[in-house]
Formats: structure tokens, sequence, C-alpha cells
């Protein structure tokens, strides 16, 4: 391989690159998109309810909403702090 | 992105095809329709003038001097966005509707803000366009979002007639892989293409004229734009400047060598 080959791959990889990381944030844009309105506000006072009887951060905190048919799953995922 | 640039060419093309055709700028506060299409010195009254009340529709449209049916309706340079109402803005569309306007062009303004949501929340048909850049792209996915939820037709059920215009295309970067291709945007999007418009210099050159790019008939971007319209009034039209020419053996050697 000389040395022209090796930047035209590493060229080749910027588009795709671009591809990658714009059909992930696409994805969970939409996915946030289709939540219902109150899932925010939902999230910031079930971790307040938390936070007053454990520390944990905001990002330890996982709300989704997963329409399975006719029924709706709220999943709450909590990471506890080790003690 | 060159939604401007592109309202002022696809105006121009269904006009020239012989359809009365108004293009309005929605762009309050920035105002520039009217340069692009080189009547910026002929402007007296403006949208929100009429929305108000100031002045009639008819004092404010300005014949385009170029294509027989056009008629452009310029922004404000108020710097209150409020002043588009959508009972306001509902009345003028209708009042051009009633006066034999076919096709209403509304260029909208960069963002997801009262300006840009005016420009779409009556629209029939949307056409999205986009850069094969990430940003773009990305906005214009949340724009796509915007029209299928919050527009007229989505809260009575129906759905904005949504395509892509991708503009700035270079199909030699992307066949070196450096740019995001028609398809891979076209794939992420999840929409409709209406047409590539090619990178090129003309499209400066047409607009420091304030001559929309679709009058130059031989430059790539003016053809690719006609397609565009042609494909707008229903027409089948192959795609075209979506891969790299063939260049000449002579040229190839020089474009080596240099």
């Amino acid at each position: 391989m000389s040395i022209f080959d090796y930047f035209r791959n590493s060229k080749k990889a910027t588009a795709s690159i671009a591809k990658e990381r714009l059909q992930i944030i696409v994805a969970h844009e939409r996915n946030q998109r289709s939540q219902p309105d109150y899932l925010p506000k939902l999230q910031q006072e079930l971790l307040d309810v938390i936070r007053k009887y454990v520390d944990v951060d905001q990002d330890q905190v996982e709300v989704q909403l997963d329409n399975n048919g006719n029924c709706s799953v709220l999943e709450l995922n909590i990471v506890l702090p080790d003690r | 992105m060159g939604k401007t640039t592109t309202s002022a060419a696809i105006s121009s093309g269904i006009a020239m095809r012989g359809h009365k055709t108004a293009v309005i700028d929605f762009d309050i506060g920035l105002r520039n329709l009217d340069i692009i299409m080189n009547c910026e010195r002929r402007v007296v009254y403006d949208f929100v003038n009429v929305i108000n009340g100031e002045a009639k529709l008819r004092q404010a449209l300005i014949k385009d001097k170029r294509a027989e049916n056009l008629y452009i309706l310029p922004a404000s340079q108020t710097r209150d966005k409020d002043a588009l109402t959508i009972d306001g803005v509902e009345r003028v569309l209708k009042e051009l509707a009633d006066d034999g306007f076919e096709y209403i062009i509304c260029d909208s303004p960069a963002g997801i803000e009262h300006g840009a949501f005016m420009a779409m929340y009556f629209a029939d048909m949307a056409i999205v366009v986009a850069n094969p850049e990430v940003s773009s792209v990305r906005d214009s996915d949340r724009i796509l979002g915007i029209l299928q939820s919050k527009s007229r037709r989505a809260e009575q059920g129906e759905r904005v007639e949504e395509c892509l215009l991708l503009t700035r295309y270079n199909p030699e970067r992307v066949e070196k892989g450096e740019m995001l291709g028609v398809k891979d945007v076209e794939e992420i999007l999840a929409t409709k293409l209406l047409g590539v418009i090619p990178e090129s210099e003309t499209v400066l050159k047409a607009s420091n004229q304030g001559i929309p790019v679709i009058h130059d008939t031989e430059s790539p971007a003016g053809q690719a734009y006609s397609d565009a319209v042609a494909r707008i009034l229903g027409e089948e039209v192959e795609h075209r400047f979506m891969s790299v020419e063939q260049k000449g053996l002579f040229q190839r050697l020089f474009r080596r060598s240099a």
C-alpha cells in the first residue's frame, strides 16, 4: 500500500463516519420526538423523589417509554452509587 | 443552505412554465429574497404592511422583470418577529389564491422559530433544502418532524408532501468519500428526493447579479433547478449531476499532473 492509498482510505472514512453519527443521533431524536410531553418533567420529579433518599446524579436515571402493541411500558432505570 | 436561492430559482422556473406564481419572503427582519431577485430598490410595501392592513396586497406585490407570471412579496425589515400572525398569513395566502395564483412559494427563514413555523404551517408541499453536511442533515430531520406534527395538515390528520433538495453537492468529493452521498442522506432522512443541485460557481455569480440561477440554462445548477421544477409540476425527469462526469484522457492527464 502506497502512501497515497493511505490518504485515500482515511478520506473514505469521513463520509461514512458522518453517516454513522447521523443515523445514531437522528434515531435518538426521533425517539424523543415521539415521547409524550410530560416525560421530561416526570423524569425530573422522579429524580427529585429519589434524591430525597439516595444521592444520585441526573444521568444515573433513565426513563423510557416503550410501546408494545396496545400497551405502553414505562421503564425506570436507576443506578445507585456504590456504598 | 440555499433556501432563498432555491425559492428564487423554483418560483422563477414555475412561472416561466406559465403558472401564475407568488414568492413570499418569511424572513422578517432579514429580508433577502428581494436582493437575490434584483428588486431590492422596488420595495415600497411589504408582507407585514399587508398583514397590518397598511397596504393592499396589490401594492406590495412586485412584478418580476424576467419571468412573466412571477410576483414577489418582500419581508419587512422590522425587528418585531411576531408581526406575522397565523390569521394574517392565512388571509394573505387566501387572497393570493383568490387572485388566481396557482403556486405560492414560501421562503422560510433558518431555524425553527416563529418565521419558519409560519412559512410551513399552511404548506401542501414542503421542499427541505439541505447540504450534504452533518449539521444540515440533522436540522432537516428536525424540520421534517415539525412538518409531521405541527403543520395545519398534520393537525387535520393529513400529511404535508415532503421532499428533499440537496444543494452544494460535489460528486467528486462524494466519490472520494469526503462528502455524504445523496443515497446516504436519503436513507437517513427517509424522504423522497426532489433533486440534487451541484456545487457551482454560477450560483454565486447569479446572486451577485440578482438573476435567479435557473435563468442560466447553460449551467448545471440552472439545469438541475429546471429538472426540480419539472418534477414539482408532476413530470418524470431522471436525476442528473449525481456522479462524476467522465473526463477526457487529456483532461485526466492534466489533472493528475497538476
